[in-house]
């Protein structure tokens, strides 16, 4: 780990990859997901985490490929899952740390429901929520956040359904920590998934990533650097909104951290509890 | 002695057989399979997780057996329905868990409080793929107990899921029991090589290939994909070949290992019972009937229903003039009894699907209907 700490970042993600065999990766270029897989990668290492006890878990997706090429203990499940097994990883063993990659259509569609019942159990974990607006792996379909009025293969004629914002949604559902970071700001992401790791209880970080092989092209953000100035220019930092006029906030989306509040952790109760009814038994 | 429900005694075996993490979520007949564990469990230094669904509750006992704790959840015909995603990730990433459903009528909502045999099929293909499968059917509430210890059993020793399928009137019948002193308890292999030569899929030609679990320093991969021995997914046929044939190989290679039936009678049967779970009882009881009036009648309980027990109903085709399967479903088993006999006796199936269970009247009638009074001699 000192090593580690000794590194460049781009040598420091290295140290945590699979490099036997699993590369090339299967993310296309211009793909949001790597530089995402890099925060991830340098938050773990900031936190000085045991690889050996760090458990990954992802469902199904493009972003839900992370878990091959890192070096800790993986668990790639099935569709919109990720969480409910992460969820019976920690409350098995807490002292692991459990991180959940996932996407937009995982996370929000099929997974929705698990999602918020972890948020409302506050079991302690990390949920990485890739959030690239598309189905990408399946070829382009809409998701629970396409924007209203975007193009995908399943909206020919403009998505007329209202995309979620899942940071408002977790925020409602008692996550105890909320974060919105984008691939473009990717230094500042790798503090917010460092802080959501250190969080007691529920932590989760939606970030802006692009698909240019789908939705880029679908809908007029034509490179992956476009789509990147895109981040840059449609995002505002929730402390610096505080500062701007109404109208100049129009449109923006929130990033940073949006929620941290301390409610009691379920694998604490748990412990807890177990430690009473020992008590008990033993008087 | 104890006057006891079959539901206690599935979740008393599991306790004793070292369950120590349950996952589920309420659903009738089984619903008191997780009230005794949210009491229990935390007595026992275990967990109890109520999720939002069965597809979840099934998520994280493989979650939790991925740590290397004995994980358990229980459920009905909907329920399991929705557990059949996460089954199959369970046989194909080689994750012991025990399910329990108890079996209520259906399809779809069906009678959620009245009883049924109408999952066994379910218990076979429900998830899709080819994927081996055991299922174990209690007909006592003994038998809850000791096959519910078995059924943990075999998952840790074959590295799988395994099913405890008894029907509503086994769940929530009250009988005398006299629990055994010891239970025979099978933990987990732990691998016996560094974690650099470890491999997760590795074919050995054993039970399973031993599980490490996380957090002991393996950092090994598990994906619902199909994969090689490292555990990453594959698309090379070869090794797509081994990775479903490793799966299959557990309940054909070690059948008879897995295999447990009981048969009274089979020496001098003309006709033979074939039963399981509440059915079995039924069948017992008329076959002593029957045999007091000089039928001679043989009597197989099948508590193993999965896998099939075809060479012990193969051979019984040989000599049997017929073979009586009841079962409280429109004739799910009975085609597994068709398969072994081959055509070399007829094969009867008695079935019951209005929610009440077969009694034994119905399965004397057939007997003497098929069999010559007086023994035949």
């Amino acid at each position: 780990m000192a090593r580690a700490q000794e590194l460049n970042p781009s040598e420091l993600a290295h140290e945590y990859l699979r490099q036997k065999k699993k590369f090339p990766h299967v993310w296309c270029a211009g793909c949001g997901i790597g530089t995402i897989m890099g925060a991830v990668i340098r938050a773990i290492a900031d936190r000085k985490l045991d690889r050996d006890r760090v458990v990954m878990v992802s469902g199904i997706g493009c972003s839900s490929r992370m878990p091959i090429y890192v070096d800790f203990n993986t668990l790639h499940t099935t569709h919109g899952r990720a969480i409910a097994f992460a969820t019976g990883v920690k409350a098995a063993r807490p002292e692991l740390e459990v991180i959940v990659v996932t996407g937009d259509g995982d996370a929000a569609a099929i997974g929705g429901n698990h999602l918020i019942h972890a948020c409302r159990r506050n079991i302690n974990l990390t949920v990485v929520c890739i959030n690239n607006n598309i189905y990408g792996m399946t070829g382009g379909q809409a998701s629970p956040t396409t924007p209203y009025g975007k193009f995908a293969t399943t909206a020919r004629y403009g998505n007329f359904e209202r995309p979620f914002d899942l940071c408002a949604l977790t925020e409602a559902a008692g996550a105890a920590y909320v974060a919105r970071g984008t691939v473009f700001y990717a230094r500042p992401l790798e503090k917010l998934i460092a802080d959501a790791i250190a969080k007691k209880g529920f932590a989760f970080v939606e970030v802006i990533s692009q698909c240019p092989t789908y939705y880029g092209r679908f809908n007029e953000l034509r490179t992956p650097v476009e789509m990147l100035y895109w981040q840059r220019d449609n995002t505002v930092n929730v402390k610096a909104a505080a500062k701007l006029k109404p109208e100049e906030r129009e449109g923006k989306i929130l990033t940073g951290v949006l929620a941290d509040r301390d409610y009691p952790e379920f694998t604490e109760l748990y412990d807890k509890l177990i430690a009473e009814l020992a008590a008990k038994e033993g008087k | 002695m104890v006057l006891m429900q079959g539901n206690e005694a599935i979740a008393y075996a599991a306790l004793d057989a070292g369950v120590r993490f349950f996952a589920g979520y309420p659903i009738t007949p089984s619903t008191e399979l997780a009230e005794i564990m949210s009491v229990e469990l935390p007595k026992r230094g275990g967990k109890f997780l109520q999720m939002e669904d069965e597809i979840a509750s099934l998520a994280a006992c493989i979650g939790a057996s991925l740590t290397g704790v004995k994980a358990m959840t229980a459920t009905s015909g909907p329920g399991f329905s929705l557990m059949q995603e996460n089954l199959g990730y369970a046989y194909m990433t080689e994750v012991p868990c025990v399910i329990v459903n108890v079996m209520r009528g259906g399809p779809s909502t069906g009678v959620p409080t009245g009883p049924a045999q109408a999952d066994v099929m379910q218990a076979r293909w429900g998830t899709h793929g080819d994927h081996p499968a055991i299922a174990l059917c209690p007909s006592s509430v003994l038998d809850c107990y000791s096959l519910t210890a078995r059924a943990i059993n075999l998952a840790e020793k074959y590295r799988m899921p395994t099913l405890l399928i008894p029907d509503e009137i086994i769940g929530h019948m009250r009988e005398d029991v006299t629990l055994p002193e010891h239970v025979e308890v099978v933990d987990r292999e732990p691998p016996h090589v560094p974690p650099e030569w470890y491999y997760p899929y590795d074919d050995t030609g054993c039970e399973a290939t031993p599980l490490a679990p996380f957090g002991a320093g393996f950092r090994f991969h598990a994906t619902g994909l199909t994969h090689d021995r490292a555990g990453f997914a594959t698309s090379v046929p070869a090794e797509i070949d081994r990775c479903i044939r490793n799966l299959m190989r557990k309940t054909i290679k070690f059948r008879r290992d897995i295999i447990l039936v009981e048969h009274e009678h089979l020496q001098d049967a003309e006709v033979v019972v074939a039963a399981y779970g509440i059915s079995a009882r039924a069948a017992q009881a008329a076959t002593a009937t029957a045999r007091a009036r000089g039928y001679r009648v043989g009597f197989i309980n099948l508590k193993t229903v999965w896998p099939f027990c075809f060479k012990l109903i193969a051979k019984v085709a040989e000599t049997a003039h017929a073979i009586i399967v009841p079962e409280m479903n429109f004739g799910q088993l009975v085609r597994e009894v068709e398969r072994a006999a081959c055509g070399k006796t007829e094969v009867v199936s008695l079935t019951r699907v209005d929610g009440e269970p077969i009694v034994p009247r119905q399965i004397v009638d057939a007997v003497t209907h098929h069999a010559t009074p007086g023994g035949g001699s």
